[in-house]
């Protein structure tokens, strides 16, 4: 499996973009601002599976007529095609919480945590 | 026709959820017809294959005619499959019982509701006939964005509940697609049977210790384990009744499943998975004895059965922490008998007048006189949560509980045993009003026929569940030898 | 598939009762055929269970088919003759009730009848069921529905009131039901097949910290049933029950249960010599005699009619704990026998406090002045039952405490015949001045008429009873049935295993 994998940087930059996801949905108020930490946090995912699939030197994974007869000189495509679904099902899921938000902020005009709890309470 | 029958299972509900819009604008009968016969022929060829699996071997169907690991492929083993039934039963009686409560819906919301009803079914019975991990997480987010939209339907409270569900239910997916990314790279495969056997010949380590804790973590936050519980009590208790009903009974329950088949079928036996079972049995007693407690302070039934539902869940996580084939016994039988139950619980609450229903534990005083079936059931359903004999949940409960006597674990037999009172008193707080409270107007002839009967479509389903807390209890003995120990991994 | 009137008989005895709870909710409406499904059901379940006495006097057993609960423990019921003697009390004084309730709940025009009547043949199935139960978990099952289908009956009259005694009641016997329930999934994981053995059904060899923590499981368990102190408080506080729930309670069903359960778990699951090898013994007959003379201490100083009752159960009861306690087969028989003797006693006492609530709204001891003129049979009855009681010879009671005391005296616990005769003393100060002062102080205020559907059942159980003290084994054979339980117990532990 070493061969997965060239350096160990996106995996960094994968690790990063996930704390700061889930730092900023579990310590920000905003729910606009935690969906937008939802989606960081996706990204981080997508990064990784996507460093997954690197190759040092591989090519991507297209045919081509003579050339590229081992199929170890590809990146592995299957990583990206999870990632494909991954991204699809990350959309709908932002579509659907926008679509909270705005019925949220039409009835309460806020989108302040603690602020929506104290209405709610009442 | 009959070699497709596991994917006729998932697409069944699938193919209804396209349509219905599309027939709904015709006509609003015909839509809520489909929907209903959707669920019913998924249930028939759930059953189908489960009683072939039964009679013979696991049924893999490769989807596309892709042999795995390539392609991706359906299982039907008895685990599954019994699953499936479960949550097909569960959908159909749903689907006959939100008639009466889509009436007051435009023809537009009803065809809503019902397409994305048949989408969540299809989304968890996905799930549990899916042999690909990144497929179940697929099917995992299909069934929780069908529910946001489901449970928001309930208005504005409903609405913030959602939204607060959605951020804790997308980090546990991301944080279960992250842990499989670990265990792809260690193997190179995402089919459950490839990768049970590869990663038992992968030396343990930390890329193996983190994929398994996070896939681990992922599916109990998806189950609502205590403490990431926030959202689930106003879920319930402002969605629409049939949508409470459905999802408090299978929702939970299937993403248990999921954590059962991971742990049991897919991640080797070692050190991983048994730190992971040693944590989530600490917080299933936390689980269990915060949920009753909670449950105890609550003055809305609802929100009171929302609690009890997490102390309920704490069963089946203590089951599958113990471990042994009885404890593991315990908690199939419970994650069914607590569907069954709980589904006939808000099945019968939701049947209740909408004043009384807005109301309190006092709200159901004489409520036995209004609609003493639907009631009789809602006291079998409760008797079962409590764990009486001769009840589904006495027998999943003697099961956990000779497993942990087995396991020597004397805590969680305790804690079984406090939590069972304490289910007790919540539930008898209810039925003594239910029963032995006359209701504070006394009921006027002329205002009682005032009030429109209970529907079929509302009573049917709510005493088909209530018998079958019964049934599933006195033939316990039968469809544990039958469905569960075939289902159980070998030991 | 089943054979109802033949080996299947122990389950048809259960069902009969079942299908007539399920019968009376149905014709709920027409009060006629309400009762005749009571009076129905309760005539063809004495005839069962009357049908087998003689194959089990004999010395055989009948065991109904094997239904499977969960793999491996069967539903299993099975008629020996400790059970069979249960059964038969309470199928009997089932009958004898039917007839009271009709008459209490009719002169009290009490509303639900529908309910109170199927709730009381649900009561009555439990028991046969818990009666025959060959196995732990049987023998459970019906424990625990005992319990729920008595919780409506004792909150029958839904007032506050009502309902804070039928909680309390609730609290303590759930409680007590989890003790058992983990007692029962215990000794499954030691003995797995749980059938009940004379002599005890544990294996050999267990360490006694395990046979501790058992026997305190199991006395937690049962005691509360049987109102062991301190784990006697619903008891009272249930007195809140229409008075033929009470009976029903005190005579037939609950705290009935709850001495049979004991019976059971000391003679067929522990057996006495594990028992008295870690000592456990002289623990439980400690726990009875205090009870015995508590219970009567507090029946001497309440006033409260039924409560006195109640609080005289209490000490009563443990008669059969302290025969249970001490083992020898003279003792059992007579605990065992006090299952009966006491059963027909006890009732005739609340259907004679119900009678005189019914004529009178009278309840407290002190108002009963004159009253045996006014309601000649109902004192007279009482009168006997409370000599009974109190163990004055050719009554039953004396027979069983007569069969205690020499069996505490063959093994040399004289302190427990000491307890037996001042507790007798105790029920002697406590009764005598009702009965005195009913037939021998002038009447005060008027009185309804007596009526017979109310002074019928309790002649005839008062009748019963003296006939029980005069010839033990009239009719069916109560005395014989609990001799041959008791030698069938201590035989097998002398004998060593079964």
């Amino acid at each position: 499996m070493s061969q997965f994998g060239a350096g160990q940087s996106q995996y960094a930059l994968a690790a990063v973009l996930l704390l700061i996801g889930l730092y900023g949905m579990l310590v920000k108020t905003n729910f606009a601002r935690k969906l937008m930490a939802m989606n960081v946090m996706q990204v981080a995912v997508i990064v990784f599976f996507i460093s997954l699939a690197v190759r040092t030197g591989g090519t991507p994974p297209i045919e081509i007529e003579g050339a590229h007869e081992v199929a170890a000189a590809y990146a592995n495509p299957l990583p990206h095609a999870l990632m494909l679904t991954a991204i699809v099902v990350s959309v709908s899921t932002t579509g659907v919480a926008l679509a909270l938000l705005v019925r949220i902020h039409r009835r309460f005009n806020t989108l302040d945590e603690s602020e929506l709890l104290d209405r709610l309470r009442e | 026709m009959s070699e497709h029958l596991p994917i006729l299972i998932v697409l069944c509900p699938l193919v209804g959820a396209l349509v219905v819009p599309l027939v709904a604008r015709v006509s609003l009968r015909a839509s809520r017809a489909l929907t209903v016969v959707a669920t019913l022929s998924s249930l028939a060829c759930a059953l189908a294959a489960l009683r072939m699996v039964l009679d013979g071997d696991d049924w893999h169907y490769h989807l596309g005619g892709w042999a795995p690991p390539w392609g991706i492929e359906y299982v039907v083993d008895p685990l599954g499959g019994g699953m499936a039934v479960v949550v097909a039963l569960l959908a159909a009686l749903v689907a006959i019982y939100a008639g009466p409560h889509l009436r007051v819906y435009t023809a537009l919301r009803g065809a809503a509701f019902d397409s994305l009803f048949l989408l969540l079914t299809s989304g968890l019975l996905g799930i549990t006939l899916t042999g690909d991990l990144f497929n179940l997480y697929v099917f995992l987010e299909i069934s929780s964005l069908a529910a946001y939209a489901l449970l928001a339907s309930g208005g504005e409270r409903a609405v913030v509940a959602t939204f607060r569900y959605l951020l804790v239910g997308t980090i546990a997916a991301t944080f279960y697609l992250l842990g499989l990314g670990y265990l792809y790279a260690l193997t190179g495969t995402l089919n459950m049977a490839d990768l049970a056997i590869r990663l038992a010949t992968v030396p343990p380590g930390s890329a193996m210790t983190v994929g398994v804790v996070l896939i681990v973590v992922g599916l109990a936050v998806k189950m609502a384990v205590f403490p990431l519980h926030g959202w689930m009590p106003d879920a319930y208790t402002y969605a629409p009744p049939p949508v409470t009903m459905f999802i408090a009974a299978v929702m939970s329950k299937v993403s248990a499943y999921a954590l059962i088949r991971v742990l049991f079928f897919v991640l080797p036996a070692g050190d991983a998975v048994d730190t992971a079972r040693a944590v989530l049995s600490w917080v299933a007693v936390a689980g269990v004895l915060a949920g009753s407690i909670l449950a105890l302070a609550q003055t809305d039934v609802r929100r009171m059965l929302a609690y009890s539902s997490i102390g309920q869940m704490g069963y089946v996580v203590l089951g599958l922490s113990i471990g042994n084939a009885a404890a593991l016994t315990g908690a199939l039988l419970h994650v069914v008998g607590h569907a069954v139950a709980k589904g006939c619980l808000f099945g019968a609450i939701g049947s209740m007048p909408r004043q009384t229903v807005q109301a309190e534990i006092a709200g159901f005083a004489g409520a036995a006189r209004r609609a003493p079936l639907t009631m009789a059931a809602f006291t079998v359903a409760a008797l079962s949560l409590v764990g009486m004999p001769p009840t589904a949940g006495f027998f999943s409960k003697w099961y956990l509980l000779s497993g942990a006597l087995d396991a020597d674990v004397w805590v969680f037999a305790a804690v079984l045993m406090v939590s069972s009172l304490l289910s007790a008193v919540y539930f008898f707080r209810v039925l003594e009003q239910v029963y032995f409270t006359e209701s504070p107007s006394p009921p006027d002839p002329g205002q009682a026929s005032g009030m429109p009967p209970l529907s079929w479509r509302v009573v049917v389903p709510v005493l088909t569940l209530g018998a079958a807390v019964l049934l599933i209890g006195l033939f316990n003995g039968a469809l544990v030898t039958s469905v569960i120990q075939p289902a159980l991994p070998e030991f | 598939m089943f054979d109802l009137l033949g080996a299947d008989r122990p389950l048809a005895a259960v069902l009969v009762s079942l299908v007539a709870a399920a019968l009376i909710r149905g014709v709920g409406r027409w009060a006629i055929l309400r009762e005749s499904c009571t009076f129905g059901a309760g005539i063809i379940k004495l005839g069962l269970v009357l049908s087998m006495v003689p194959t089990v006097l004999d010395g055989g057993v009948i065991e109904s088919t094997r239904l499977t609960l969960i793999p491996g423990v069967t539903l299993h019921l099975r008629a020996d003759p400790l059970g069979l003697l249960f059964a038969l009390v309470a199928s009997t004084l089932w009958l004898v009730t039917s007839v009271y309730s009709v008459g209490y709940m009719r002169a009290g025009r009490y509303p639900h009848q529908t309910g109170y009547f199927a709730n009381f043949a649900l009561c009555v199935s439990a028991t046969i069921g818990l009666a025959f139960a060959a196995n732990l978990l049987t023998f459970f099952l019906f424990y625990e529905v005992l319990t729920l289908a008595t919780y409506p009956l004792v909150a029958h009259n839904r007032t506050a009131e009502s309902r804070a005694g039928a909680r309390k009641y609730l609290v303590y016997t759930l409680t007590a039901g989890q003790a058992l329930l983990l007692a029962i999934v215990w000794v499954y994981s030691l003995a797995p097949d749980g059938e009940f053995r004379p002599g005890g059904m544990l294996p050999a060899g267990l360490p006694s910290t395990t046979v501790w923590g058992l026997f305190g499981l199991f006395v937690l368990g049962v005691g509360v049933k049987v109102a062991i102190m301190p784990l006697h408080g619903w008891l009272p506080v249930a007195m809140v029950a229409p008075t033929p729930v009470s009976a029903l309670l005190h005579a037939v069903a609950v705290v009935k249960a709850g001495a049979f359960g004991i019976l059971r778990v000391v003679g067929y699951v522990f057996g006495l010599d594990l028992l008295r090898d870690i000592g456990a013994d002289t623990v439980l007959a400690t726990l009875a005699a205090a009870t015995i003379l508590f219970g009567s201490l507090r029946a001497f100083r309440e006033t409260h009619l039924k409560r006195r009752l109640a609080y005289s159960t209490i000490s009563q009861l443990s008669y059969i704990v302290l025969g249970a306690a001490v083992g020898s087969v003279t003792a059992l028989a007579g605990a065992m026998f006090h299952i009966a003797a006491h059963g027909f006693m006890k009732i005739t006492l609340f259907f004679c406090a119900g009678a005189i609530h019914t004529a009178s709204h009278r309840d407290d001891v002190s108002q009963l002045a004159g009253i045996g003129r006014q309601m000649p049979i109902t004192m007279t009855a009482f009168a006997f039952a409370a000599a009974g009681m109190a163990g004055m010879p050719l009554l039953p009671g004396f027979i069983s405490k007569w069969n205690i005391g020499l069996g505490a005296l063959s093994t040399g616990q004289w302190v427990w015949v000491a307890v037996l005769v001042t507790s007798g003393l105790i029920n002697v100060s406590y009764f005598f001045p009702i009965v005195y002062a009913a037939f021998f102080r002038p009447p005060h205020g008027t009185v309804s008429p007596e009526r017979p559907a109310m002074t019928v059942p309790l002649a005839a159980t008062a009748v019963a009873a003296v006939l029980l003290g005069v010839r033990p084994d009239i009719g069916v054979g109560f005395y014989r049935l609990a001799w041959s339980a008791a030698q069938s117990v201590v035989g097998a532990g002398i004998g060593g295993s079964p």
